[in-house]
């Protein structure tokens, strides 16, 4: 079975108001084409379920999130995201605040077709102040511990970008972290990986061992080729974080900022223009791997 | 050379990690990174590291340009595999707040009111988590009335407030430790677990830091001056944790 389509194809399937997970971390491996794609896409009114990072700040500020279900939103070598800041303090946008692992489980519990997963976090601080919908449960057993029942994230629609995949879904993460993008995706009703190659599936092992192949293909619904399609985010080993992009992205939240951008960097005719207009397959293979 | 008070803070807060055995130390910015490292070389030779990313290091990688250095890897630590061993509580994290509390609940999240914030900061990112399983202490490299806060805006964290906590609640693994500023050293030894003036730096008073507190601070009593460090920590720091002196950086206005 034959899956590769083209982001178009990819983000057809969004509807106003669905709920999309995005994987990677940060300023690491997230599906940043596939996202400047959504923001060419008239879609809107979005619930987004993400470890922050330029998808969210991009997303506030062409203003397509109803409600941001968070634990951060960080730009890693720029702390704060300007662009999601700036839609928080106009309060812009509805937020779910959660622990970074209270996000980990809702997603589980979404995997699991469980309605929540019980944890202790999030319990004696302002995430259960300020999140009034979420429920205590006590413990059925001689403990009688009182914790939080934390709700199912099911998500219609989730998006990851990978190091390679073969055409039918299968998908590999050759650098250090997978993050929780195989949470993502069985969060998901329907999930689109990205990637940088498409390779024939006997190559996947030999990049990698088989522990790396993150998804079988059971969990993919689509497979997008798109080399270099993290960036400005890093796609370990293939390439670091563009700080200067990042530089000039954090740099655009103020008025007209946005739209410059976008003129310059989103609304081209395809991804092969964005990998032109930002320095080419070269500049990305010379970009440092990340060092904290 | 003498110390500087970065070195003296990173000597200072090393001290957090000296009785934990064989957990995950994770210092959040420059001063706790180097204080764990600190730890690690010296009393504490069983503490587990990361290189900042997802491998397990048997000794602290240095900061700054790494200029050849190959960090020693001994094995492997997603994020995934961080929140089993945190909610297992083998770990204790040093982080900088932007606010803090006498109960030491700590705020990263935003300013202001939450639905609309004056100021959006990062988020509460794992710090709910943290605080309710494992050790943490905390690092404020500018003693002020702006971070010591009688309340914070939002609570990010895990304290010591009563009030938070609904019956049947476990919080026998809240463990605040130290808060080391570049005035003092403080801990949660004060009534009740309130913050508690621990130790002076060097020339600094107790009425200076009262005056940079916006709440009372219990007092330790007899209240010691914070120790200077010794040849081998300096060594340590100048040479083999931060060869590239970061740390110069860390009190600039």
């Amino acid at each position: 079975m034959d899956k590769r389509i083209t982001p178009g194809d990819a983000i057809a399937e969004l509807r106003d108001g669905m709920t999309l997970g995005i994987g990677g971390w940060g300023a690491r491996r997230k599906p940043m084409a596939l996202v400047r794609e959504l923001l060419r896409s008239p879609v809107k009114d979005l619930t987004l379920v993400s470890y922050g990072g330029p998808d969210v700040g991009m997303l506030c500020a062409a203003r397509k999130i109803r409600k941001l279900v968070f634990g951060f939103v960080s730009l890693d070598v720029i702390p704060l995201e300007p662009h999601f800041r700036r839609a928080r303090e106009k309060g812009e946008i509805e937020v779910m605040e959660l622990d970074e692992g209270m996000l980990q489980w809702g997603l589980r519990a979404a995997a699991m077709r469980l309605p929540f997963l019980p944890t202790r976090v999030g319990l004696a601080c302002d995430v259960e102040r300020l999140n009034p919908d979420l429920k205590t449960v006590r413990s059925p057993y001689a403990d009688g511990e009182l914790l939080l029942a934390m709700p199912a994230l099911e998500l219609d629609v989730a998006l990851c970008h990978v190091n390679q995949c073969d055409a039918r879904g299968n998908s590999q993460i050759l650098g250090p972290d997978p993050f929780f993008d195989d949470l993502f995706c069985r969060a998901a009703r329907r999930a689109y990986v990205s990637c940088e190659r498409v390779v024939p599936t006997g190559e996947l092992w030999k990049a990698g061992p088989p522990q790396t192949i993150w998804m079988d293909r059971s969990l993919v619904t689509g497979v997008v080729e798109l080399p270099g399609g993290a960036h400005p985010t890093s796609n370990a080993p293939d390439y670091g974080i563009d700080g200067e992009h990042l530089r000039t992205w954090a740099g655009a939240a103020r008025e007209e900022g946005f739209a410059d951008y976008r003129g310059r960097f989103v609304d081209l005719p395809s991804h092969a223009a964005y990998l032109e207009a930002v320095g080419g397959a070269e500049r990305l293979a010379a970009l440092p791997l990340p060092v904290f | 050379m003498p110390h500087t008070l970065a070195e003296l803070c990173i000597t200072a807060a090393a001290e957090a990690w000296r009785h934990d055995g064989e957990v995950l130390a994770t210092g959040i910015g420059l001063v706790p990174r180097l204080a764990a490292g600190l730890a690690m070389l010296t009393f504490n030779r069983d503490l587990l590291m990361t290189d900042g990313e997802a491998f397990l290091v048997s000794e602290p990688v240095p900061v700054g340009p790494r200029q050849g250095y190959e960090p020693r890897i001994e094995g492997w630590m997603p994020y995934r595999r961080v929140f089993e061993t945190l909610w297992q509580g083998r770990r204790h994290a040093m982080v900088g707040p932007t606010q803090i509390d006498r109960t030491g609940a700590a705020n990263i999240s935003c300013i202001g009111d939450h639905r609309r914030p004056r100021a959006q900061l990062l988020g509460v990112r794992g710090f709910p988590g943290n605080t309710i399983h494992h050790p943490n202490s905390f690092f404020v490299p500018s003693h002020s009335k702006r971070v010591f806060v009688e309340k914070v805006d939002m609570a990010s964290s895990v304290g010591y407030d009563p009030a938070r906590f609904r019956p049947g609640v476990r919080r026998d693994f809240v463990d605040l430790r130290l808060v080391v500023t570049n005035l003092a050293v403080l801990d949660f030894q004060g009534p009740d677990h309130t913050l508690r003036l621990a130790s002076l730096h060097p020339g600094v008073g107790v009425d200076q830091v009262q005056e940079h507190t916006g709440f009372e601070l219990a007092l330790r009593d007899p209240l010691p001056t914070t120790p200077t460090p010794g040849a081998e920590a300096l060594r340590l720091i100048r040479e083999v944790l931060d060869p590239h002196d970061l740390r110069a950086g860390v009190f600039d206005a």
